[in-house]
């Protein structure tokens, strides 16, 4: 509900806004993120109710994932994986082409393009677990035509499956390749996975072809009071916290642990670190 | 007027026939990806736009290209221009529709298309690249009709026109503008970053768009008893050949700061396309054959005595639009994917029904193209007998 009034409210501003009626300029309706997060603090402050004694002017909750890489292993990696696309019926078409994921593994140098040091044999024999940033800055809800992906007040980038067209611009514009695309019925992997042995997971509704999706932060968990199916994995690689919050779990270990983040130089404020 | 289509030819009817057959072909193959999905494209998780959104692109430069004509004959009252200026419209409406169609076909909810109408966002450059291509063909279709009207009745183009016609020029350039825009603003697509991207859509849509008219131009001057006018056609050239150097003077541009920089991010899509990496390089003859082309075509369109003779004419027309289709068709969009964001290679290969449904869009085009031509060449006829 507060979701529809977010948006009907986005949609007045963004209108009233281009006939000069609004006090907000253009350029502030270019960037979604930071008017959702405004907006949300000052209409509907209740929603932060898990830092109510926030001072601060910038938003109560915004969620981070801290991944330990000293931490990790191989197996540990698998369990994950398993763990989120077992629990999001998340197909395993078994080829590149039409492959939806989550969250997966890959090497260091295609995880950070930018800052891969060649010299470093630590981190390149490491399994690094890719998925959604959950950006603040996010550029695939800046490019979405029909706000099926947007960024909750609470620093989750969600996806809408009934709203989104198809139009894959959020692909073309994840700096990350966060995002999958179902190029085919996921309904029909799913049903062959099923006959040799799969689990579908019935609390979590499984999607149809042609619409977009990703890792959520397990926002059907969060919004349960619980953690994310990853951190419940394996809570000593995971780590999930409030980033708003400087006395939370992950603002303790960021200040002593070196992290890593993921084209910091794109000004998409990634919310996923890496701790090396 | 419209009946005018409607009495022709064997050969026209055979050719209207031809394309309805593609359309037909085209519809059961977009049948077919409805039911089943875009997974009967060759498109995939790192190659997600492939045919459909690069004809898209390519096709939004052939509309604005009709803007070349419009100019001259409104704002410089260039009279030469006066009986072919409303083919130039009627190509930007045909070009129009292709757009449209290449987008519906490219979405994976067709059905759920009113819903950029239904929640429009105006931080999404889609929502106004959806205004300014339907505002184009409203404006093209108000215009061009009008004016044909009013050319058949042996009247001015009614008073309540002109500001359609004028705001018809600036709306051309904002097409091609927010189609680049549409690439041009997103992180971490170093190919596709880029401030010129606009301006080399236009100039190289003021390059394809003319050279097709041309073309078709030529093609109705031997078969039809039309004539556009020699200098018409020569001046129209001219635009073509300027415009085209701009163009390759902008694709020089991005190789400069690419390569000078030698920034490996700004270089990447480049080699792709021009050397291949690694043991990729399906774009590769595409790309030289565009740049070899495309200097030929100059060339010919450049030098006054082979650009008179109007068979070097048409081949100098055809090599421009070649060039600029493989550029703007083939490699901006693909190549913009390749490598992806975690810099691996995923190669694309268009399937045989993608390749059927832009084909049916191609000739849903023609069609469109041949009706209004037929019209249009029918009224022009009238005016010389009289």
């Amino acid at each position: 509900m507060s979701m529809m009034d977010r948006r009907k409210f986005l949609k007045v501003a963004g209108l009233s806004t281009l006939i000069g009626l609004g006090g907000s300029s253009a350029f502030e309706l270019l960037k979604p993120g930071k008017v959702d997060a405004e907006m949300e603090h000052g209409a509907h402050g209740h929603h932060e109710a898990a830092n109510e004694e926030g001072k601060e002017t910038g938003p109560k909750t915004r969620w981070a994932m801290l991944i330990d890489m000293k931490a990790i292993t191989k197996e540990k990696a698998e369990k994950i994986i398993h763990t989120c696309h077992y629990l999001h019926n998340v197909p395993n078409w078994g080829n590149p082409k039409d492959e939806i994921k989550w969250i997966w593994e890959e090497e260091y140098e295609h995880v950070f393009t930018d800052s891969y040091n060649e010299y470093d044999e630590v981190l390149e024999k490491l399994p690094f677990l890719l998925m959604c940033n959950h950006c603040d800055e996010p550029p695939c809800a800046r490019v979405c035509p029909v706000e099926a992906t947007f960024r909750r007040p609470d620093g989750v980038v969600a996806q809408d499956y009934h709203r989104c067209i198809g139009c894959r611009f959020c692909m073309a514009a994840c700096p990350y390749g966060s995002r999958s695309f179902n190029w085919l019925d996921p309904r029909v992997a799913l049903k062959k996975e099923m006959a040799q042995g799969r689990k579908l997971n019935k609390q979590f509704p499984t999607r149809m072809r042609g619409v977009v999706e990703k890792c959520n932060f397990c926002v059907e968990r969060l919004d349960a009071g619980k953690k994310p199916a990853c951190v419940e994995a394996c809570p000593d690689v995971m780590h999930f916290g409030n980033l708003a919050d400087e006395n939370s779990n992950v603002r303790k270990i960021l200040r002593e642990r070196i992290s890593l983040r993921r084209k910091l130089e794109l000004g998409t404020k990634p919310s996923v670190f890496y701790l090396v | 007027m419209i009946e005018k289509a409607l009495k022709g030819s064997s050969v026209y009817w055979g050719w209207v026939i031809f394309l309805l057959c593609i359309i037909g072909a085209g519809f059961i193959a977009y049948l077919y990806q409805l039911k089943v999905g875009l997974g009967v494209t060759g498109m995939s998780r790192d190659i997600s736009w492939g045919v459909y959104i690069a004809q898209f692109t390519y096709f939004v430069g052939v509309a604005a290209g009709a803007v070349m004509l419009v100019i001259p004959k409104y704002l410089h009252h260039y009279t030469k221009y006066a009986k072919v200026v409303v083919f130039g419209e009627f190509l930007a409406i045909a070009a129009v529709v292709m757009c449209l169609l290449f987008i519906i076909v490219d979405i994976g909810q067709p059905m759920r298309m009113m819903n950029v109408v239904l929640h429009p966002t105006p931080h999404s450059m889609l929502f106004y690249d959806m205004i300014v291509l339907n505002g184009y063909l409203i404006i093209n279709i108000i215009c061009g009709y009008n004016t044909l009207l009013a050319d058949k009745k042996g009247l001015p183009c009614p008073g309540w026109v002109k500001p359609f016609i004028y705001l018809s020029i600036p709306w051309a350039i904002s097409i091609h503008t927010v189609t680049a825009f549409l690439y041009a603003g997103l992180p971490g697509r170093h190919f596709w970053l880029t401030a010129i991207m606009a301006p080399r859509f236009l100039a190289s849509a003021f390059a394809a768009g003319p050279s097709l008219l041309v073309m078709i131009l030529l093609f109705v001057r031997k078969v039809t008893k039309f004539d556009p006018g020699e200098e018409a056609l020569q001046n129209i050239a001219r635009t073509i050949c300027y415009a085209m150097i701009v163009n390759f003077f902008f694709m020089g541009m991005e190789f400069f700061t690419a390569f000078y920089s030698n920034i490996p991010g700004h270089k990447a899509t480049l080699e792709y396309l021009f050397w291949g990496i690694g043991q990729y390089g399906n774009l590769v003859p595409f790309m030289r054959a565009c740049i070899i082309i495309g200097f030929a075509g100059i060339f010919i369109l450049l030098v006054p005595p082979i650009r008179r003779n109007p068979f070097w004419l048409a081949v100098g027309c055809a090599c421009v639009f070649l060039a600029t289709w493989i550029d703007k068709g083939v490699g901006l969009v693909i190549g913009g994917f390749i490598p992806n964001p975690l810099e691996m290679i995923t190669e694309y290969h268009p399937t045989f029904p993608e390749i059927t449904i832009a084909t049916a869009i191609w000739a849903v085009g023609g069609l469109i193209l041949t009706i209004l031509y037929k019209v249009a060449i029918s009224v022009r006829e009238e005016e010389q007998r009289i």
